[in-house]
């Protein structure tokens, strides 16, 4: 018998998701159509054995969290509890906690899946390794180039064994480029270590509290005081793999998921892609070519002869469709023009509207926000309930890793550099409006504003 | 009467259009920018104009030949082999100006206005002196050369370039009548009639100046050339609104060639003006530009205060732009430091014809494509030229 447990965190964390997570707490945020977690809940009740879903975390529990575990018990016909801590407990603190509760039953092993990662879960492949060789950690790790390993925990792995020789939480300097993608499987005899490291902290804790230096009583960082200090001790194992994974931190990272999310649709959830429909929106599967594009038009945009010299008012739109496979999320309420151009790498949610001749491209458009005629929203996070005018252009800069590149990672993902604001996903938060023919580009709209020019490279409170 | 207009060098202001076609016969609404001046000057009475050039004299000769026999008039090319400033190319035309003793007109070839020739004439037979000016008022008369008269008769005192005090707000129009006696006083060499000739005569007492009323604008750079042509159309719908477009998707002053096509769902104006063969396809938004002789803009593209040149071709959900800054320099007088930039992407309507202060035009050269989905701020693009990828602050593309 196993269990999961997803770990997600708490309002004070996940800052770099702002101002998205002013609305929604992040492990609800709808990544290629879906919440966050649900991704790691589907992935764990496809595992057979599966028997308990545990989330544990310092929010409140809200509507949109209860609604949610509701829903994903019904779908799933699984048991899915959240367990809240009192106080954040750090990454390892929770599970210590809630010890009883995970160990309830007997389990043989349970995972522990960070919430804020996008991931194909590789778990019964991690399952089979674990049953081949107990050991009380089994880490999920993937390859990074240098530089970037530098933003993720590092293992150091003994190619024989594929013990955790050395681990370190963000180096300064180059360790691996192994990384830790933040998913793990731990036998119930993990729980010990955790005991020892809870109690060192709490008589620590005892003295002068600092927050951010010293870990606050009860806290364990599964990061710096388990797998640091155990490794090369026997006890902790990495399993690699070479599947997609992805950090979700940011918008912009959240953004990347969605797209490796829609691309495995294909295989997994191929009801979820969009098709094209005779009368329905276009879908576009790759970027434009960059060799122009502008030949000749094709037969179907010439002017049918009736419509020469004396008309100068004439009919356009290409009845033809274009690509198809393009990897597009719409929900089923959504109403999308027929003459709507989308993909790649689109999720459209609930009740949106998404008007004549938009243009739409690598972007997410949240629950009832409405895009109306000719506008052309690239790059960009349109938040819940928000209004873009005619004409306007909202547009955002990409920052995902280099797309030849396996190995090729998010970077670290702040927002400032030399006190000037990186050029990123455009984000409108919740109910934000957005007048006609204005253009924002690079910035971030926090919600309910309503904006009455354009803007670029900005924060606009 | 004669006219001499002075149509000289290279335009190097109105680049990158003048790359491809000398600046007098870039179309200014629809119509070469000479053709205004030339067509107004035969329906005052002048029946020989002298074409005062230095570049691409071929391309100009051939076409006028062609107006010549449509106008019947007379049309003379005057070259200069080296350039002659504003008063030299006079002299070198001299033989064909003295052919009778009337006076003559010289015009600068970019300005346009509601050409008042005919009072001109009169007001020059009137005074009886050597020149009439014709002089206009501005607003920011210091960027100018000004010219100080007396109320009543006109009469010029003097010429102040550039003024640091207000001194006057009336300032040169490019516009003037000379009796053949004035070419005495200019020699074949370099010479600038606003420094060397007309300074001279206002001591004399020989020169006047006559207010022009109605718009006025010199046409010779990217922005004005748009500002002039939303005074033009401004004035034509009040002295010809019959020729100006009118029908579903149509905002403003909107000036369309009657072989230009439009697609549903646009909105195209207010002062734009389209030339032959233009298409404009559905769900475009035009507001405050030109485009040029067959270029065709694509679906659902946005394009605000721009040039677009002959045969372009604009990509579908393209935004063109005129942009006020890029995100370092270009801050509005009096506004804060922002990290950030600000467009002045503004609706027409809220700034109806000049207050858009603007600097970086976006003109497309002739026979430029840009692809899909990218923006343009303040792009300057040479012909032929194919954009993949957006233009974020004003730049030159070669």
């Amino acid at each position: 018998m196993l269990k999961a447990v997803i770990l997600i965190g708490g309002p004070q964390k996940g800052t770099r998701f702002r101002p998205l997570s002013f609305e929604v707490p992040k492990p609800l945020f709808p990544v290629a159509g879906v919440p966050m977690i649900q991704h790691h809940i589907e992935a764990c009740a496809q595992v057979p054995g599966m028997q308990e879903i545990l989330l544990i975390g310092f929010y409140q529990p809200d509507e949109p969290l209860t609604q949610f575990l509701e829903a994903a018990q019904q779908e799933f016909h699984l048991p899915v509890r959240y367990l809240q801590e009192f106080a954040p407990l750090g990454t390892g603190g929770g599970l210590y906690h809630f010890r009883d509760q995970i160990l309830a039953g007997g389990p043989e092993a349970f995972f522990v899946l960070n919430a804020d990662v996008c991931s194909d879960f590789p778990l019964s492949a991690m399952l089979e390794a674990h049953r081949h060789q107990r050991h009380p950690f089994l880490l999920l790790g993937t390859t990074a180039n240098r530089t970037q390993s530098l933003n993720y925990g590092c293992m150091v792995e003994n190619p024989q064994t594929h013990e955790v020789l050395h681990y370190v939480e963000k180096p300064s300097t180059f360790i691996s480029d192994i990384i830790n993608c933040g998913i793990y499987l731990f036998s119930p005899e993990a729980l010990k270590p955790l005991r020892d490291v809870f109690q060192r902290n709490q008589q620590d804790g005892q003295l002068e509290d600092s927050p951010g230096l010293w870990p606050g009583a009860g806290t364990i960082r599964l990061e710096q005081d388990v797998f640091s200090a155990l490794a090369g001790q026997g006890q902790i194992y990495v399993h690699l793999t070479d599947g997609i994974w992805s950090q979700i931190k940011s918008a912009g990272s959240a953004l990347y998921a969605s797209r490796l999310y829609l691309s495995r649709y294909q295989t997994t959830h191929p009801e979820r892609l969009a098709k094209h429909t005779p009368g329905g929106p276009r879908i576009r599967g790759t970027h434009p070519a960059p060799i122009p594009n502008l030949r000749p038009p094709p037969r179907f945009l010439t002017l049918s002869p009736e419509l020469k010299p004396q008309s100068l008012f004439g009919v356009f739109a290409p009845r033809a469709s274009l690509l198809l496979l393009g990897n597009v999320y719409i929900h089923p309420t959504a109403k999308v023009a027929p003459s709507a151009v989308l993909g790649p790498n689109v999720s459209i949610g609930k009740g949106v509207t998404v008007g004549e001749g938009v243009r739409l491209r690598e972007s997410i458009v949240l629950h009832g926000a409405t895009l109306q005629e000719h506008t052309c929203v690239l790059h960009s996070i349109v938040g819940w309930g928000s209004t873009v005018g005619r004409w306007a252009r909202v547009e955002g800069t990409p920052n995902d890793p280099n797309p030849n590149d396996p190995r090729a990672r998010m970077d670290s993902e702040s927002l400032f550099k030399d006190g000037k604001l990186l050029p990123a996903i455009t984000i409108l938060g919740c109910r934000v409006r957005i007048p006609a023919e204005v253009l924002i580009l690079n910035s971030i709209v926090l919600p309910h504003k309503e904006l009455s020019r354009s803007f670029t490279n900005q924060i606009i409170l | 009467m004669k006219a001499l207009i002075l149509v000289g060098g290279y335009g190097t202001r109105l680049r990158p259009l003048t790359l491809s076609t000398p600046k007098p016969l870039v179309d200014f609404c629809n119509k070469p920018i000479l053709l205004h001046q030339v067509e107004a000057l035969a329906a005052a009475g002048v029946d020989h104009v002298i074409l005062a050039v230095s570049y691409m004299s071929q391309v100009l000769e051939k076409e006028m030949k062609a107006q010549e026999q449509r106008l019947g008039i007379r049309i003379s090319m005057s070259h200069e082999e080296e350039p002659l400033g504003t008063a030299g190319p006079l002299a070198l035309a001299r033989d064909l100006l003295s052919e009778t003793a009337d006076p003559f007109f010289v015009l600068n070839s970019d300005v346009i206005c509601d050409f008042p020739f005919q009072a001109m004439v009169q007001f020059h037979r009137h005074h009886g002196q050597e020149g009439s000016i014709l002089v206009t008022k501005v607003e920011e008369p210091s960027k100018y050369g000004v010219v100080v008269c007396e109320a009543d008769t006109g009469r010029i005192h003097r010429f102040v370039e550039k003024p640091q005090v207000f001194v006057s707000n009336k300032i040169n129009a490019g516009m003037y009548i000379l009796s053949p006696a004035v070419l005495q006083r200019i020699q074949l060499q370099p010479t600038s009639i606003e420094k060397e000739v007309f300074p001279v005569m206002a001591k004399e007492g020989q020169l006047y100046a006559m207010e022009l009323q109605g718009f006025w604008m010199d046409i010779g750079q990217p922005k004005d050339f748009l500002t002039g042509m939303c005074l033009f159309l401004q004035s034509l719908r009040q002295k010809q609104p019959e020729r100006l477009c009118s029908g579903p998707g149509i905002v403003g002053n909107v000036l369309v060639d009657p072989s230009a096509r439009i697609g549903q769902n646009c909105s195209i104006g207010p002062n734009v003006s389209l030339g032959p063969g233009v298409v404009v396809e559905d769900g475009v938004c035009i507001r405050r530009c030109t485009v040029l002789r067959d270029a065709r803009i694509r679906s659902h593209s946005w394009l605000e205060s721009c040039i677009v040149g002959w045969r372009c071709r604009v990509g579908q959900w393209v935004s063109l732009w005129t942009g006020l800054c890029g995100e370092r320099g270009g801050r509005r007088a009096g506004e804060g430091q922002e990290k950030g930039g600000e467009c002045a992407r503004i609706p027409d309507r809220a700034y109806p014809l000049l207050e858009v202060r603007m600097e970086n035009v976006t003109v497309l050269g002739e026979d430029v494509i840009v692809n899909d989905e990218l923006y343009l701020n303040g792009a300057s693009v040479l012909p032929h030229k194919s954009i993949g990828e957006s233009v974020p602050e004003p730049r030159i593309i070669m």
